[in-house]
């Protein structure tokens, strides 16, 4: 089984390297604090959308309810 | 958390949310605007791919169960097609979405611009380029014959300066990340890069022998090891990393709630890549392979389960508090149904791996409606939800031009993907069980031929169930050209880095 004298060692190695990039990111602080990182895709965007391009009515309505009652906030 | 919870009860319809723009000093501060034409680009291409590689298998669905429409014409024939249909679903339809989505995720998680935005738009020539020869070439005969590689050595190379070329911008636009952390969906989208890569050039390893004609560099069961490696860790990368990436975001914004558990999702990355690399030989049961390393195969195939089920439980418990959107928001249905196949097939996999299941299953229709309920249920439900977020949002629009459309579309879909596996299933239980059955004397009690008899009414149901699912796809792509006419392309800015908030 020539073939496997090839796919066992990258397949070590591949864990090496996976494990030296689990180490880095650990040192570099990726995963302090995670749960505001899962917070913060949901704040980043959605400038500008919904300025007068014409969506369909009624998402035009629901937005106008929704900021007018400012219902929809998530963040303080 | 919960307060979250009451504020989404008390946002009306459950439609995706809309808000206002942000005030004008954020939009100020910002960095100039996103490259999202490349993201337009892939993401409309994969609508249109989408299309075409179901068209195709809707006609070998219908070549199975009347083989007469093979019509005698050599390009036309099911043994050309099929892998015309495999390539266009998953390297073209499925390639060009996670291009799409990993190019939007990572802009808007990095809160950055692509690095070098015009090779972004030379990996979308060069994978168009790839897809147009791939459609050539394969009816035309030429392959290398090794499934989901089929494509002959010169697009080979075509296929790796394309990928370098993808992998510099994503892991380009990483490093210049103006947030520090590294969302979780990119860690995903990355590992799919660096494998794909990997077994790419590992698996298409061969001699020319003219323009059109190689010869493997492996041979015999090495070969067969090598291409199960590839296969097997392409389901595990391409279709399954790449495509978590995308749940990974648009199942948090689409639902407006953070992921249900941003620790699981971090177990779910690491040890499904640390896993993976080993299921390759469950598809080599029963063969020349070493038994050692059939039973491999097998034992990390069932590992695999518990990060499999980790990450499903993550993105529907997202929806935990706010499971009333799931009545009224059809893309939510979307996403939330895929990972329902996803742990579906994540279980069935596993089950299939095991030798003594396997020697029943394999080689039989099973497999073919295991595929597709990962590839149908899982891979395309959750490329559909996201792209109806992203493609109206890359037109300045919130919401796709229909949102009734989506919810047939929704409908539609799952009724064909139920139909498909459930023929499926039936019949490839009842070709296991009639290849093995044994007269007293020792002799086969069906022939093969009788077995091919016996599945003809299920390939009639499979035919329906794609049929339906292939209709869906073309409301999809009808919605995604009104809501295109109705939007206009419009680049986002990019908002002023915050710090992370309290």
């Amino acid at each position: 089984m020539e073939s496997l004298y090839l796919l066992i060692p990258l397949s070590a190695l591949l864990v090496l390297v996976i494990l030296g990039v689990f180490g880095w990111a650990v040192h570099q602080g990726q995963f302090e604090d995670v749960d505001a990182e899962g917070e913060r895709i949901l704040t980043a965007d959605s400038h500008l959308l919904d300025t007068g391009q014409g969506p369909p009515e009624r998402a035009q309505q629901e937005s106008d309810i929704r900021s007018s009652e400012g219902a929809v906030k998530w963040h303080k | 958390m919960a307060q979250v919870g009451t504020a989404a009860a008390a946002a009306p319809g459950g439609g995706p949310a809309v808000r206002a723009a942000g005030p004008l000093s954020d939009i100020l501060d910002g960095q100039g605007v996103y490259s999202d034409t490349v993201v337009r680009y892939f993401a409309l291409a994969a609508v249109v791919w989408g299309v075409v590689g179901m068209l195709v298998g809707v006609i070998i669905a219908a070549q199975l169960t009347w083989p007469q429409l093979n019509f005698g014409i050599p390009f036309l024939s099911y043994g050309r097609l099929r892998p015309l249909h495999t390539n266009a679903v998953i390297f073209a339809f499925g390639g060009c979405a996670l291009m799409a989505t990993s190019f939007h995720v990572v802009q808007r998680t990095c809160q950055t611009r692509l690095f070098a935005p015009g090779l972004a738009m030379f990996t979308f020539v060069g994978w168009q380029l790839v897809i147009v020869a791939a459609a050539i070439t394969l009816p035309l005969g030429m392959t290398q014959g090794k499934e989901y590689a089929e494509l002959e050595w010169p697009i080979d190379l075509l296929i790796t300066v394309v990928w370098v070329s993808y992998a510099i911008v994503f892991f380009g636009t990483i490093g210049r990340r103006k947030v520090r952390h590294i969302y979780v969906a990119n860690w995903f989208f990355g590992a799919f890069i660096i494998a794909v890569a990997l077994l790419h050039v590992v698996n298409s390893a061969a001699t020319p022998a003219s323009l059109w004609k190689s010869y493997s560099a492996y041979a015999g069961v090495q070969d067969a090891m090598i291409q199960w490696w590839y296969g097997h860790n392409a389901v595990g990368f391409f279709l399954t990393a790449g495509f978590l990436g995308m749940m990974y975001y648009y199942i948090p914004k689409q639902a407006e709630r953070p992921v249900y558990s941003y620790r699981l999702s971090i177990v779910h990355f690491w040890s499904l890549i640390f896993i993976y690399m080993w299921a390759g030989p469950h598809h080599l049961h029963y063969t020349a392979l070493p038994d050692w390393a059939q039973s491999i195969g097998m034992v990390f195939s069932l590992v695999l389960l518990a990060p499999s089920w980790g990450g499903m439980i993550n993105g529907i418990m997202t929806l935990s508090g706010a499971w009333h959107k799931l009545r009224d928001d059809p893309i939510l249905k979307f996403l939330i149904v895929s990972l329902s196949f996803y742990g579906m097939s994540t279980f069935e996999g596993p089950m299939m791996s095991i030798k003594t299941v396997n020697a029943l299953s394999h080689y039989t229709d099973w497999t073919i409606g295991h595929v597709h309920s990962g590839a149908l249920g899982w891979v395309g439900f959750i490329t559909m939800g996201s792209l109806y977020y992203l493609i109206p949002r890359m037109y300045g629009r919130t919401q796709m031009y229909s949102m009734k459309a989506i919810e047939t579309h929704f409908w539609i879909a799952t009724i064909g993907v139920v139909l498909y596996i459930a023929a499926m299933w039936i019949a490839g239980v009842m070709q296991g069980l009639m290849w093995r059955a044994v007269n007293p004397d020792g002799t086969l009690v069906y022939t093969f031929v009788e077995s091919v008899k016996a599945t003809f009414p299920y390939y009639v149901v499979r035919l329906a169930g794609g049929l339906l699912y292939f209709s869906g796809m073309l409301i999809m792509a009808w919605n995604v050209v009104m809501t295109v006419r109705a939007g206009k392309a419009v680049d986002a800015p990019i908002p002023a880095v915050k710090l992370a908030h309290a």
